[in-house]
């Protein structure tokens, strides 16, 4: 007979009540505003009827397009997550100099920097694009879906599984004290014997499954499924970005997987890869991790070059100045990401022939970026240029980006990374090539696509708010920090003793609520334009001119996306057909085959969820039940041969005839 | 291009396919990809093997630990299931119900032979007071050989899945493209054990 407490440490592991952070006044606020919140929310779902037709329409949706909504729905959510994390490091940077100890104590401003690296990169920036990439891929290339809808849709839940792991532990015990990257020794269950690097662990385990698996359905989507006529070389660029980014993704997430199991086992078995005796190396580590680390900062930024380079032809109604070196340029950065890795740890001492070659091969990259740069400035050249909310955000990218591009060239050379390693020179750099590049890119793929997903536009004034919130905003943040990290001033640091720093600190905190307004303008421009979508409503599908396929069907597109499926003649293949006297046809539609919605993939989400807690907390008995469940759904579901079904023909042709009186009220 | 245009440029092109285009199916491709990837899992493992793989922290290496009679064994068990394997392909392809089934069998008895054997290895070395929290070349020895041991048994469960579902639903389409799928994945761990046995095993106690 067990006695009491064995009885509780076997159902609860390592919870206890003490787990709770009740004590912490900014989490049981934060608490309560999200019960508050997340309560509204359900009643609201409940009070309208709502939930069949969330679960019929969204949850259990093998639907590209919404899942890509989905997506940046996700992103949305932790972006803002993300961006309270980051409003909480500069008023405390700001505050914290001599006598004042800030708000923030060290343990628990360690975790805010932590969970601000690891919600930006992976649960914002990472749903934004793979978003974008999901919504925009299978339009582009005249495709009905992805190659595996169900993939896609299971991939979706584990992403958000993986951001549901991570905002448990804001309530529940804690997060990582680590870094971004969980460096060991730091990392290892000596120096953190808490549950905060088990809830990252298993955050990004599970979420990076889905990352990996969406970027094998999406690469056999764009070898396989590309409309008749559709070679590579006549592929938009938006897709070739997505091939280049999803082959980065394919090959690095892996790496992320091993590198993190390994980890795992050193705090869950006692193993000895990274412990710093019996024959462990922590090196190993920091050199597996940014194997990972290294290409993941490509797969963010290639398909945002990709959005850039559609908006770019599209506003300044000229085709794409130097379509293949375009794609070579996007080709060549994809392969030197994986040869630079090293460059994030000059200071390791690998010696001068080491660190010189890993210089020289960060600097090569910034050869075939320049030539996208140049290429987007010739397209501009003599292009009659409309100054819309995307072409805002692509200027503003230009500008920004070039600068951050330099910063990094910086870098690059190992003498000065000695000198700068660690400071807040290279915070400022990262956030000025990430927010300068990947945000200003998202934001601008937003307002492009948003009426083709919609069938509205975004409102352009606070579109332009938004706008120049966020670029005005963004150099008062970071050029203060790229002069304290020149001055040496060293990243993650809780409070100061030099009072003269302050003022840059503080310059910085004023540039992040600038920022704030950005966001919030963002916000607001979502609900002014749902208010007014009849006002911005566009009946063409093809709002802005567009010249790639997507632009050819409906905003929204129909379940089934094309009618007929188009036939390329030109990597412009929308203004192609434009030029040449292309006549939609009004009659002849055929039944259409299509997959079938599956609750499977959310079913073994929610299973993964439960699998993440219970490892994290060593209650072994619910992680050995969420993994026999996921199995046994797994098979259940292969059990299932009856997948897809016909949209009957004359559901066709009432949505297509509804388009045409559309179109003719139009003419 | 050029010519292309010019030739459209008098009449207005097809834009649209007449007949709904069949589109080939991506599973092949998908799974290969996928494998791919398992691999670069596999390459890690191999690399961290290759860093720390002598690192004996004062223990037992290679030479005290390996059994090589019996890893011959055990790798002849797997070489044999891939063998096996090979024969229910081929009785696949010629719509032979029963004997696909039997000859799948025989894969997943020599499968569950060369785990079996793996465990048998792990036990005798973790009584031996050389289990994987003993050094790291221990730690990168287990965990290299073990994923691929769980690698083997995920392939036997879906072997037995795949089993049931032939046998109730026969072989179609379906059907034989997951079996080919399965046959690439056994086939990969084959070669993965090769690279497992020369690196680990023989290179191991060759010292």
């Amino acid at each position: 007979m067990p006695s009491n407490p064995d009885l509780l440490k076997l159902i609860f592991g390592r919870l206890s009540l003490d787990s709770f952070p009740y004590h912490e006044p900014i989490l049981v606020v934060t608490f309560i505003g999200v019960v508050l919140g997340g309560l509204a929310v359900l009643g609201a779902i409940t009070y309208f009827g709502k939930w069949t037709y969330l679960w019929q329409e969204w949850i259990t949706s093998v639907d590209h397009k919404k899942i890509g909504v989905m997506y940046i729905i996700l992103g949305l959510i932790m972006l803002l997550r993300g961006f309270s994390d980051a409003l909480m490091m500069r008023a405390q940077q700001a505050m914290a100099f001599g006598d004042s100890q800030g708000f923030l104590p060290p343990h628990h401003y360690d975790q805010v920097f932590t969970a601000h690296g690891v919600i930006m990169i992976f649960f914002a920036a990472m749903p934004f694009v793979t978003g974008l990439m999901n919504f925009v891929v299978p339009l582009q290339i005249g495709a009905r879906d992805v190659s595996f809808p169900y993939l896609n849709n299971f991939s979706f839940w584990m992403t958000a599984a993986g951001a549901i792991i991570i905002m448990i532990s804001l309530f529940v015990g804690e997060f990582a004290k680590t870094g971004w990257l969980a460096y060991p020794p730091l990392s290892d269950i000596s120096h953190s014997p808490g549950v905060g690097v088990d809830y990252y662990i298993w955050g990004l385990q599970i979420a990076g499954l889905g990352t990996l698996l969406s970027g094998v359905n999406l690469i056999a989507t764009i070898v396989k499924m590309r409309a008749p006529g559709m070679s590579m070389m006549k592929m938009p660029v938006f897709t070739w970005t997505a091939l280049c980014t999803n082959v980065l993704i394919v090959a690095a997430f892996p790496v992320l997987t091993a590198v993190l199991v390994l980890l795992s086992l050193d705090r869950y078995v006692g193993t000895h890869f990274f412990t710093n005796d019996m024959g462990g190396n922590v090196m190993m580590y920091i050199n597996l991790i940014w194997i990972w680390g290294h290409p993941e900062v490509y797969i963010l930024i290639l398909p945002c070059f990709g959005v850039f380079s559609e908006i770019v032809a599209t506003f300044c109604g000229k085709r794409l100045f130097g379509y293949s070196s375009m794609v070579y340029a996007t080709v060549v950065i994809t392969i030197l990401s994986y040869l630079v890795w090293l460059h994030h740890f000059f200071t390791m001492g690998s010696g001068a022939s080491v660190n010189s070659f890993f210089g020289i091969t960060t600097m090569i990259i910034s050869i075939p970026t320049g030539a996208k740069m140049f290429n987007w400035l010739f397209t501009m050249y003599k292009g009659r240029i409309r100054f819309e909310v995307p072409m805002l955000w692509t200027i503003g990218f230009m500008l920004t980006f070039v600068i951050g591009g330099m910063t990094g060239v910086l870098l690059a050379v190992p003498p000065a990374d000695f000198v700068l390693h660690n400071s807040l020179f290279l915070i400022a750099h990262f956030h000025n090539v990430i927010i300068g590049g990947v945000v200003f890119g998202v934001f601008a793929g937003i307002t492009y696509w948003f009426p083709k997903a919609f069938g509205f536009k975004l409102d352009p004034f606070w579109g332009k708010m938004s706008f120049w919130f966020w670029f005005i905003g963004f150099y008062f943040a970071f050029m203060p920090l790229y002069v304290l990290g020149l001055m040496g001033v060293t990243r993650r640091l809780n409070h100061f003793d030099d009072p003269s720093l302050q003022i840059w600190f503080v310059i910085a905190a004023f540039g992040a609520v600038l920022i704030a307004c950005g966001i919030g303008s963002f916000v607001i421009q979502l609900v002014v334009s749902v208010m007014r979508r009849d006002k911005l409503r566009d009946e063409t599908g093809d709002p802005w001119h567009g010249r790639t396929l997507e632009w050819s069907t409906s905003s929204p597109p129909p379940e089934y996306n094309y009618a007929f499926t188009p036939v390329v003649y030109d990597h412009d293949a929308w203004w192609d057909m434009k030029q040449r006297g292309f006549v939609r046809p009004t009659e002849g539609f055929k039944s259409i085959h299509m997959p079938k919605g599956t609750g499977t993939g959310a079913i073994i989400a929610a299973l993964a969820v439960a699998l993440g807690f219970g490892m994290v907390w060593h209650m072994w008995w619910l992680a050995i039940l969420a993994f026999v469940g996921m199995i046994a759904v797994a098979i259940g579901h292969s059990f299932n041969y009856d997948r897809d079904f016909h949209i009957p023909a004359e559901e066709v042709i009432e949505t297509e005839e509804a388009r045409t009186k559309l179109l003719a009220k139009q003419a | 291009m050029a010519t292309q245009t010019a030739v459209h440029e008098t009449q207005t092109p097809v834009f649209l396919a007449k007949e709904e285009p069949h589109a080939p199916s991506s599973t092949m491709l998908g799974f290969w990809i996928y494998l791919m990837s398992d691999c670069l899992i596999f390459a890690v493992l191999f690399a961290t093997h290759g860093v720390l793989g002598r690192n004996y922290a004062a223990g037992p290496g290679p030479q005290q630990l390996f059994d090589l009679p019996l890893v011959a064994i055990n790798t002849s068990m797997l070489l044999f299931s891939s063998i096996t394997y090979g024969f229910a392909m081929l009785a696949m392809e010629k719509d032979k119900k029963q004997a696909t089934l039997v000859w799948l069998g025989i894969t997943g008895l020599f499968g569950a032979a060369f785990v079996g054997l793996e465990l048998y290895e792990f036990s005798h070395m973790i009584m031996e007071g050389a289990g994987p929290q003993r050094s790291a070349f221990l730690s990168s020895f287990f965990t290299l050989v073990g994923t691929h041991g769980t690698h083997v048994t995920v392939g036997i469960i879906w072997l037995i899945t795949l089993m049931v579902q032939v046998g109730k639903y026969g072989l179609g389409a379906e059907n034989k493209r997951r079996l080919m799928c399965l046959s690439l994945f056994w086939h990969f761990l084959d070669v993965i054990w090769i690279g497992v046995f020369s690196f680990v095993y023989l290179m191991g106690v060759l010292g």
